[in-house]
C-alpha cells in the first residue's frame, strides 16, 4: 500500500503509446509534507498526469518544469517550502518542506 | 530514467521481487540494487531502506543518493467469488492490493462478473493459497459461508504469516467453524487471528458496505492499528 495506483506501470503504458514522459519523485520532506519520500508523478508533453507529489500544492510547478526535463533532457532537483501564505506563490500551505526530483524517461 | 531501467523494475515487480532503485542527485545516474554491483556502503542503506519499507536521502562522502525501494504490493486473496466478492474487488485494487480470487465453481470466478483488477484462480482454496504461498504482505478473507470451501482456505492461512485473516459468517457460524478448526488441529490462539465476524463493525447490510468494513478492516490491520 505504498501508493494507490502504480505510477510507473502508468508511465510505462504511456511511453508505449509514443508519448514523453518525466518521472517527479519526493526524495526528502520537513514537517508536515503531505506526501512522504518516494511519492511520484508522472508527467506527458500533453500534459497528463498521475499519482502526486504533495497535496495538491505543487503538482503545477512540478508538471510545467517536467515539460523543460522533457525537452532538454536534463534532471532537475528542485526545493520547495513555504515563503510566505499569499496564496498566488507556489508553497505548500500546511508549513513542510520538500526536496523533489524530475527526470526524463529516456 | 532509462526504458531499460524502467523494464527491469516491472519485471521485478511482477515477480514480486524486492528491489530498490538508487538514484544519484543531482545528476540522477541510476542503479537497481540488488541487480547491479554497488559500493557497500550504498548496498547496506539499499538493504535497510527494504527492511523498513522506507524510501529516503543518503550521504556517502561527497556523493548524495535517494534511496527508494521497490517493495511488492500487498496481495488480498479472496475465497468465494461472491456478490460480497464483487463489491471488494474494486476497492481493494483503489487502495493498492494486488487481488486474487479463488473459486473453484466455474460460474463463479468469471471475467465477466470480475471484470478487472482481480487474478481469477479456480482450484481448490487450499491448493490454491498453497500455490500463492501468503507471506507477511498477504490478507486473505473467506466469503463462500461453505465449510468445504473455506475450512481448506482457512488451514493454509493459519499456517501462513498472512498479516490478516478474516472469515464471513455469524458468530455461531463462526463458533462451529472454530470447532472444525480445533478437531483439524489448530490451537486456540492461531484461531483468534480470524477476524469473525469479518469486518468493522459499521452496521454494513449490502454487499459494498460489508466490502467497505473488510477493506478498512485489511488497511488497519497493514497499518498497525489494533481495529
Amino acid at each position: 500500500m505504498s501508493g494507490t495506483e502504480d505510477i510507473l506501470e502508468t508511465a510505462r503504458a504511456w511511453r508505449a503509446e509514443g508519448e514523453s514522459v518525466a518521472l517527479a519523485t519526493v526524495v526528502e520532506t520537513w514537517g508536515s509534507s503531505p506526501r512522504p519520500a518516494g511519492s511520484r508523478l508522472a508527467v506527458t508533453g500533453t500534459g497528463r498526469l498521475a499519482g502526486s507529489v504533495s497535496g495538491g500544492c505543487i503538482e503545477g510547478a512540478v508538471a510545467d518544469i517536467a515539460q523543460q526535463v522533457m525537452k532538454d533532457g536534463r534532471p532537475q532537483l528542485l526545493d520547495f517550502g513555504i515563503s510566505d501564505e499569499r496564496a498566488w506563490e507556489v508553497g505548500l500551505a500546511c508549513g513542510g518542506k520538500l526536496k523533489v526530483f524530475v527526470e526524463p524517461l529516456a | 530514467m532509462t526504458p531499460e531501467t524502467l523494464e527491469a523494475l516491472a519485471s521485478a515487480r511482477a515477480a514480486r521481487r524486492p528491489v530498490a532503485l538508487l538514484t544519484r542527485l543531482p545528476d540522477g545516474a541510476q542503479v537497481l540494487y540488488p541487480d547491479q554491483p554497488v559500493p557497500p556502503a550504498l548496498a547496506e542503506a539499499a538493504e535497510a531502506a527494504l527492511r523498513d519499507d522506507r524510501a529516503g536521502p543518503v550521504t556517502l562522502g561527497e556523493e548524495s543518493w535517494f534511496i527508494h525501494p521497490q517493495a511488492p504490493p500487498p496481495r488480498l486473496i479472496v475465497v468465494g467469488a461472491v456478490h460480497v466478492a464483487q463489491a471488494l474487488v474494486p476497492m481493494a485494487v483503489a487502495v493498492g492490493l494486488a487481488v486474487t480470487v479463488v473459486d473453484p465453481r466455474r460460474a463463479f470466478a468469471t471475467e465477466e462478473r470480475f471484470a478487472e483488477g482481480a487474478t481469477l484462480v479456480d482450484e481448490w482454496p487450499d491448493d490454491a493459497l498453497t500455490a500463492l504461498r501468503p507471506d507477511s504482505r498477504t490478507a486473505i478473507v473467506t466469503l463462500t459461508h461453505d465449510p468445504k470451501l473455506d475450512d481448506p482456505a482457512l488451514d493454509v492461512a493459519l499456517r501462513s504469516e498472512a498479516f490478516y485473516i478474516g472469515a464471513l459468517g455469524s458468530r455461531r457460524t463462526h463458533a462451529k467453524r472454530v470447532e472444525r478448526l480445533t478437531e483439524a488441529g489448530h490451537g486456540a490462539e492461531a484461531i483468534a487471528r480470524i477476524r469473525a465476524p469479518v469486518g468493522l463493525d459499521i452496521g454494513a447490510v449490502t454487499a459494498p458496505e460489508i466490502a467497505l468494513s473488510v477493506i478498512a478492516q485489511v488497511v488497519a490491520a497493514r497499518r498497525g492499528k489494533p481495529a
